[in-house]
């Protein structure tokens, strides 16, 4: 399936959830979410978006986060698989957006691409719950129950390569648009505890 | 307080073997054996006095003291310990927790340090986010008069190059060294650092 299609699904359900989306699924990201105030697109720190959404699940317990991660961000902290499960945070979806290549560098291989079974290594890391889906109807089915129940869970989505989106200054000043964000996700956050 | 004070070398007594008063401890729900606690246990008190909410960490041989005091912390629900795998996961999560309201200190070796350049600059430098890191100071012997480990040579230029301000850790400076690093976090809007000597091991 195509990623914006495997994105669409969850934007079509998203109602408060906070978004952590690294690199290719940023981009894809921020052309389907209808809150972009909830969305942290993320440009630093390669391969650590989703310790950077298990601190927004601790720190938010009462908010689901969504981790939009890569394929070959996620064999860079392989790890924090195992550090997410230890922590058992139920409000953490850790989504991997499994493509098979590193797209912002031209799509080359990511290793293991297609020989990794990332949804038994999460279950394997003591994950409870998680989930493989390679089309979009066998996603559509599956997503609500996937979504609805305690995590940490884990969804990998086998999405086709596809060239990067173009981002204009999106691309050209990430770290700019990472800390905008940052701050945006912050004041919403603060409201939510004043109120 | 001087900044960069790490060159700068306290051969003492090790502090985790100190005793001080405990009863700041005692007020924060820690869980202490005798009215009198340790050095390790009144950095964790000191901590909790300047309102970290979470310490993220991956242990090492320098803080491994400050083990029990974190544990008790965690069981009374003062402040949560946050274990990682490795370190570059450490400050990623707490850049997470500090966008969420949350104030987290991030303890790690310099070793670990060394392995979380990406997370350090583009997240807490890039982000300009204020964060505490407590660094263990890995390779110098116990009296400090021998470098038996080159983590210990390159610590102080790599934080110099990312520039960070550090300033070393002893059973003398500590309640005064960590409100002074965090203010100054808050500050300069930025990470700083306190490096823990060897001192402080078990």
């Amino acid at each position: 399936m195509e990623m914006k299609q495997a994105l669409e699904s969850f934007a079509r359900r998203r109602t408060d959830q906070l978004v952590v989306a690294p690199f290719t699924g940023g981009l894809v990201w921020q052309d389907v979410s209808q809150h972009p105030d909830l969305d942290l697109p993320f440009w630093g720190a390669m391969g650590k978006a989703s310790s950077t959404g298990l601190g927004l699940a601790l720190a938010a317990p009462n908010r689901q986060i969504w981790v939009l991660d890569g394929d070959g961000s996620l064999v860079m902290n392989l790890g924090s698989l195992v550090t997410i499960a230890n922590l058992a945070q139920k409000n953490l979806v850790h989504v991997v957006l499994e493509n098979g290549v590193y797209a912002t560098t031209g799509g080359q291989p990511v290793p293991g691409a297609g020989n990794v079974d990332f949804a038994a290594a999460a279950l394997a890391a003591g994950f409870p719950r998680a989930y493989a889906f390679s089309d979009v109807a066998a996603l559509e089915r599956g997503l609500d129950h996937a979504l609805a129940g305690d995590g940490p869970t884990f969804i990998t989505l086998r999405v086709a390569p596809a060239p990067l989106p173009k981002g204009g200054d999106d691309v050209r000043l990430p770290r700019r648009r990472t800390k905008q964000s940052a701050i945006a996700m912050s004041r919403v956050l603060q409201a939510a505890r004043s109120n | 307080m001087e900044l960069r004070s790490g060159r700068r070398r306290d051969v003492t007594t090790p502090p985790s073997r100190r005793t001080i008063e405990g009863q700041k401890a005692i007020n924060l729900g820690l869980e202490l054996k005798s009215e009198q606690i340790t050095g390790a246990a009144a950095v964790v008190s000191m901590l909790l006095e300047q309102g970290i909410t979470h310490a993220v960490w991956l242990v090492d041989t320098e803080s491994s003291s400050m083990y029990e005091a974190l544990t008790d912390a965690h069981r009374a629900g003062s402040m949560m310990t946050v274990p990682v795998c490795r370190e570059g996961e450490s400050i990623a999560i707490a850049v997470g927790l500090m966008l969420g309201g949350k104030k987290p200190v991030v303890i790690m070796q310099n070793t670990g340090l060394f392995e979380s350049g990406d997370s350090l600059r583009g997240q807490a430098i890039d982000l300009d986010m204020p964060l505490l890191m407590m660094i263990g100071y890995r390779g110098w012997s116990a009296d400090r008069s021998l470098m038996t480990d080159s983590a210990a040579q390159y610590l102080e230029p790599v934080l110099d190059a990312y520039g960070v301000p550090f300033w070393t850790m002893t059973a003398t400076n500590f309640s005064t060294l960590i409100p002074t690093a965090l203010a100054e976090a808050e500050r300069r809007g930025g990470p700083t650092a306190i490096l823990v000597p060897a001192e402080w091991a078990e």
